[in-house]
């Protein structure tokens, strides 16, 4: 593509709590935005720009709170913009960010993403108020159904998934489940919540925020020079479907294989189970790590859940996915996506502390929103020529 | 600015629904007419569009996730490369102008969406505010508006009559436009004798609420000139937000217009018309002071927000006006578009004719 080189030049997320009452709504993007800021060694001066994400602004009765936010992230007389493409937000939100860096548009951009879900009720806001909401697991059970009924899978891989996604958690400090006795035993123990998903296997409702430094490459390089590594952008793709008709499958979605297809020719991908070194995969209950690592091309279809039943999906493996404790440990919902790629760009930087994959190299972030429609994809890696 | 060429894009159709104080259409219905007749009036049809960029908000539709219904309008199949903001419609042409400069794709189509009908704005408005100090008190559009008014009285930018003389020319210059909703020729005297709707503002001084819809086509270069023979050509873009408390504000005075403004490319003022997004009489006489136009620009011809104003698309359809007259044979437009209370937020974008 004819644009310019884009990386991830500093990295910031707050400790995820069920409530974090001890910040308001600015204290919490603040808390993210700084670190991001200190680890790109700027502060609020250095950034042309802010990109905001979060999923409905129903979740805390605070409409385009990019409004009110605007003093928070220093964005005075700066551009601010606000995306919102449901539960892929985060993902689009530095992918968004991305595109005014590659055009030449600006030079330094922050991207931020939030949810403060204690607020409000967020079961009740995805119904929109309506009684009687099915939640985001009433709608996805169905899918997840149907993929075992294709794939033959044995119920224990769901399981599996939630231990070792809450197992990896224990190894990042701003994770916000840290269940330290987790086992196959207390997952199949927990109360079924939408058949087959137990309470266990689902996402906790969170307050947090992330943020990101987006940078060109000279700002790249510099922070190189300066034995601060940076993480290539190699790939992004946005793409949408509508939610219901005959002949959608939305346990393979085509919106996620023409993503995949978009990002793997970009980043020049053409074997992603060898050349992808870790997945941090948007996985709020717990079978969509298998579902989605055959709709990324990772493994066979039918053939997603032998690699969990396998262990290669594991910290230890030989693709580890999810290895911060991914959607299944924090969840503030806006905020999710952009986790999702900036737990991917700390793999790249070898920044990931405890839980480090040793030697990654190239990195997979992926979000998705509403009935598995919105996808957002990126391909991040430690130069911009990893396979060469 | 960096220095790397800009791909140039322009915007090469529109539609808008009619503007009406309220339709039994849906927002996804309103949509699927719009991008149907923005793209059959150049020949286009949805297979030929490459990215999508939906504007709307979920309080104005009443629902969360509402834009996602929206994609059946859009018809994402297969799948788009798709994006939507939580913003005015004319942020989302800002977010695909971005797009199509990464140089793969030429033709983007993006949208503004809203049907404040459904809702009571004085009751909404509230929650795009501070929600610790400001919107527990309540405080409107209309209220919020009223303080500005005042400061621009009180700086000598303004009064009532020259409020009420814009209000009249937006209203006569609407009676030409078949999709306006408030269109009349009243004069000046007469509605200076209307009570207070909150002071200094009367009922003339308001937008009206309004249902509605609004389809921009941009293309890049390579098709642009193809697809019509005057495209209007995006010369420049910006947007700048300031401090969100008004209190904390010299209402008197819209930094980020000028400074985006001049960024997009604006000169001393010069450009032959402004479609701009003045939902309040006296917003349109600060910007032609801040923006420095004298006399000769002509300003919103269209009949501008105070004859329609389909909150989501208001900033989009300007772009669309101003479109329209480099499509007629103009040289220079500009588009502006806002949002927050007392134009905290601002976008200026700047259209040319062949260049």
């Amino acid at each position: 593509m004819s644009h310019r080189p884009c990386a991830v030049v500093g990295v910031g997320q707050t400790h995820h709590r069920s409530r974090r009452l001890d910040v308001s709504f600015g204290g919490l993007v603040r808390e993210a935005a700084f670190r991001a800021l200190d680890d790109a060694q700027m502060t609020f001066e250095d950034i042309d720009a802010v990109v905001l994400g979060k999923a409905p602004d129903l979740f805390e009765g605070v409409m385009k709170p990019e409004l009110y936010l605007s003093d928070a992230l220093g964005a005075t007389g700066k551009p601010m913009f606000r995306v919102h493409t449901a539960g892929s937000v985060g993902a689009t939100t530095a992918i968004v960010a991305a595109s005014h860096v590659t055009t030449g548009k600006h030079d330094r951009v922050l991207a931020v993403a939030f949810e403060k879900q204690s607020e409000g009720n967020a079961q009740f806001a995805l119904g929109s108020g309506r009684g009687a909401s099915l939640g985001a697991g009433g709608a996805f059970a169905p899918f997840i159904r149907a993929y075992i009924q294709r794939s033959g899978a044995p119920e224990h891989i769901g399981w599996m998934i939630a231990v070792k996604d809450r197992l990896n958690a224990l190894k990042n400090p701003f994770a916000h489940l840290r269940i330290e006795d987790i086992s196959i035993e207390k997952v199949r123990a927990s109360p079924m919540l939408w058949d087959p998903l137990r309470y266990l296997e689902s996402c906790p409702s969170s307050d947090g925020a992330c943020a990101v430094v987006l940078a060109t490459e000279d700002v790249a390089r510099a922070a190189a020079a300066d034995g601060r590594p940076p993480a290539w952008i190699l790939g992004t793709s946005s793409r949408s479907e509508p939610s219901s008709f005959p002949g959608r499958d939305p346990v393979r979605p085509e919106a996620c294989v023409l993503c995949t297809s978009d990002v793997y020719d970009q980043a020049g991908i053409t074997d992603p189970r060898r050349q992808i070194d870790v997945a941090e995969l948007y996985v709020p209950f717990s079978w969509y790590e298998a579902i989605w690592l055959e709709a990324h091309g990772i493994a066979e279809p039918g053939m997603g859940w032998r690699m969990v039943d396998d262990g290669e999906t594991a910290l230890t493996g030989s693709f580890p996915v999810n290895p911060s404790g991914g959607v299944l440990s924090s969840n503030p919902i806006g905020a999710s996506g952009l986790l999702r790629f900036a737990e991917a760009a700390n793999q790249v930087r070898g920044a990931a502390g405890e839980h480090q994959v040793d030697g990654a190299k190239v990195a997979l972030a992926m979000a998705y929103g509403a009935s598995n429609q919105y996808f957002s994809l990126a391909i991040l890696a430690n130069s911009l020529d990893p396979f060469g | 600015m960096p220095g790397l060429s800009e791909g140039k894009v322009a915007v090469v159709g529109w539609a808008q629904s009619p503007m009406v104080r309220r339709t039994d259409l849906s927002e996804t219905q309103l949509l699927l007419r719009v991008i149907t007749d923005a793209l059959n009036g150049i020949g286009l049809t949805r297979a030929d569009v490459e990215f999508t960029c939906l504007g709307s908000c979920d309080y104005i539709t009443g629902q969360a996730f509402s834009f996602v219904s929206n994609l059946d309008a859009l018809g994402a199949w297969p799948p788009k490369r798709d994006s939507h903001v939580e913003m005015d419609g004319a942020w989302a042409l800002y977010e695909a102008w971005l797009r199509l400069q990464e140089g793969d794709i030429d033709i983007a189509v993006v949208t503004g969406s809203g049907r404040s009908s459904t809702g009571d704005p004085a009751l909404i408005y509230p929650m795009e505010m501070d929600p610790y100090y400001l919107a527990p008190l309540g405080v409107d559009t209309v209220t919020l508006a009223a303080l500005q008014a005042r400061a621009l009285i009180a700086a000598g930018l303004a009064d009532e009559r020259s409020m009420a003389e814009v209000a009249v020319r937006c209203r006569r210059n609407a009676m030409g436009n078949p999709f306006a909703q408030v269109q009349g020729d009243g004069n000046v005297d007469d509605l200076l004798r209307q009570d207070f709707v909150r002071e200094p503002l009367r009922r003339h001084d308001l937008p009206p609420i309004t249902d509605g819809a609004v389809a921009v086509v941009l293309a890049t270069e390579r098709r642009a000139q193809s697809l019509r023979d005057r495209p209007a050509w995006i010369t420049g873009i910006d947007h700048r937000t300031e401090c969100h408390n008004p209190m904390y504000r010299n209402l008197a005075d819209a930094p980020s217009i000028r400074i985006a403004g001049k960024m997009a490319g604006l000169r001393d003022g010069k450009v032959e018309m402004a479609e701009l997004h003045t939902a309040f009489t006296h917003e349109e006489l600060l910007l032609r002071d801040v923006l420095g136009f004298d006399q000769e620009v002509v300003v919103n011809p269209s009949g501008g927000p105070l004859a329609s104003n389909p909150i989501m698309a208001t900033g989009l359809a300007r772009v669309g006006y101003a479109a329209d007259h480099i499509f007629r044979d103009g040289n220079t437009a500009l588009a502006h578009a806002t949002s927050g209370p007392c134009l905290q937020q601002n976008l200026v974008c700047m259209l040319e004719g062949e260049s």
